[in-house]
């Protein structure tokens, strides 16, 4: 089967070689036409490698996609540095380190990049991630229920309910499906009072088999947006 | 003495014995404060910096050259932070001494590329317990030493001891960059690991051109 590869890749550069391949893995699975490449470790073991990370660039690069850099610990950012000074310009230029939380910012990278996103998009995804935890305890940050002035009033809202059915609740693979659809639609989505094309959000939530989503929209597509996140929780997300 | 690519070829040498010989003492001090890799980080990369030495078929023509393959080689095979850091420092230092032979400006120009590499790097300024500290004194001191008329042996000799008294400066400082600021203030009355091997690789130029330290 192939796939559309998104126009974004994402690099990921650990001290650790399977912290990277780890985070790549739950990138992908979540975003699967995104190429996601792992850079982690030494040929020795814990630390990060000139060489890994300059291969991983290049690769991810290759065909003119742009590239946005996930790195962990100290080394890590630094070397990434190091490979962009002597990189080769128009190269350098594509590429852009975020300074993001590492799974958190992969995760909302890939997603974005999925649906479509562009360099500074993704890159804007990532460095939001963090903040999605930076009120810890309080819920997520607030999202705006009103809608923002020339569009359709709080009366032009379609709503939507439904019940959780899969085993696992809104866990990270739906939470994804529906965070990068509802990103491709002319609508503006919530569900459960978060954005809903937010991944790290929709995660946060928690919903477990047996909660209520409950969905408003707004926009072109607002009919669309909720008959599709009502129709995926109805329909198990597949895994009923 | 002449600055030549042999004394840069003799340095880089005298840099990968004193790393090796200070193992120990640096794997010890980065277990203080930070994760204990220092000393092995540092002696993997100057072995392969001496193993590519070992496999020219003839010496660089100038001294960049010889210190462009000491960056490529640390950036590799490092692994941690000192790899990226001193892989810039070298590399930067590498730019500004495309010459068969270096001046008393010409040290200079090699040490104050070498610390505008390490800032760009880490973002340290004097103070935080860094490389830096050891760096910046070695420039304000060779600047002065080249003012004041000294040969090129002497200006790198006065560089080395500036680094010396500047790297014992942090044992008192509480860092607030790299791994050992997230000790905070457990991380005051220890030697910065970063500072004496900056430390080392200068009285290793520095002895390298026949100064006194």
């Amino acid at each position: 089967m192939t796939r559309e590869v998104a126009a974004v890749a994402l690099v990921l550069v650990s001290h650790s070689r399977e912290l990277a391949q780890g985070a790549a893995h739950v990138a992908e699975q979540m975003a699967p036409g995104v190429l996601v490449v792992p850079a982690g470790g030494t040929e020795d073991g814990l630390g990060t490698s000139f060489a890994r990370v300059e291969e991983a660039l290049e690769r991810a690069a290759d065909g003119g996609r742009s590239v946005v850099v996930l790195a962990d610990l100290g080394s890590a950012v630094l070397t990434t540095e190091a490979v962009l000074e002597m990189a080769d310009e128009e190269l350098a230029a594509r590429v852009r380190v975020a300074d993001a939380p590492f799974v958190e910012g992969a995760v909302a990278a890939a997603v974005t990049a999925h649906g479509g996103g562009d360099l500074a998009g993704v890159l804007a995804s990532a460095q939001q991630a963090g903040a999605v935890f930076a009120g810890s305890g309080q819920g997520p940050a607030p999202v705006d229920p009103e809608p923002a002035a020339g569009e359709p009033d709080v009366d032009g809202a379609v709503r939507g309910r439904a019940v959780l059915r899969n085993p696992l609740g809104l866990h990270a693979r739906p939470a994804a499906v529906l965070a990068r659809r509802l990103a491709a639609m002319d609508a503006r989505v919530t569900i459960n009072g978060v954005n809903g094309a937010s991944v790290l959000e929709l995660m946060k939530l928690g919903l477990v088999t047996g909660d209520a989503v409950e969905v408003v929209a707004r926009g072109a597509a607002a009919g669309d947006a909720v008959a599709l996140v009502v129709g995926e929780v109805e329909a198990g997300f597949g895994e009923v | 003495m002449t600055l030549d690519v042999a004394w840069a070829i003799d340095w880089v040498r005298r840099a990968a014995t004193a790393v090796v010989e200070h193992r120990e003492e640096l794997v010890e001090l980065d277990r203080q404060i930070g994760d204990g890799d220092h000393g092995e980080n540092l002696t993997r990369g100057f072995t392969a910096v001496v193993a590519k030495l070992d496999a020219l078929a003839e010496p660089p023509a100038l001294v960049g050259d010889v210190l462009r393959l000491v960056a490529t080689t640390l950036m590799s095979t490092v692994g941690g932070a000192s790899g990226p850091l001193y892989g810039t420092a070298f590399l930067r230092a590498a730019k500004v001494t495309g010459l068969p032979a270096l001046g008393p400006d010409g040290v200079v120009a090699l040490l104050e590329a070498g610390l505008e590499g390490i800032v760009a790097r880490g973002k340290a300024v004097p103070g935080e317990k860094t490389m830096v500290d050891a760096w910046a004194p070695a420039v304000a001191a060779a600047v002065q030493a080249a003012e004041e008329g000294a040969p090129a042996s002497e200006v790198l000799g006065s560089a080395a001891r500036a680094a010396h008294a500047g790297a014992l400066a942090t044992i008192p400082l509480v860092a607030t960059k790299g791994r050992a600021s997230y000790l905070g203030e457990r991380s005051a009355g220890h030697l910065d690991p970063g500072a004496r091997s900056s430390d080392l690789l200068l009285a290793a130029a520095a002895l390298a051109a026949g100064a006194q330290l």
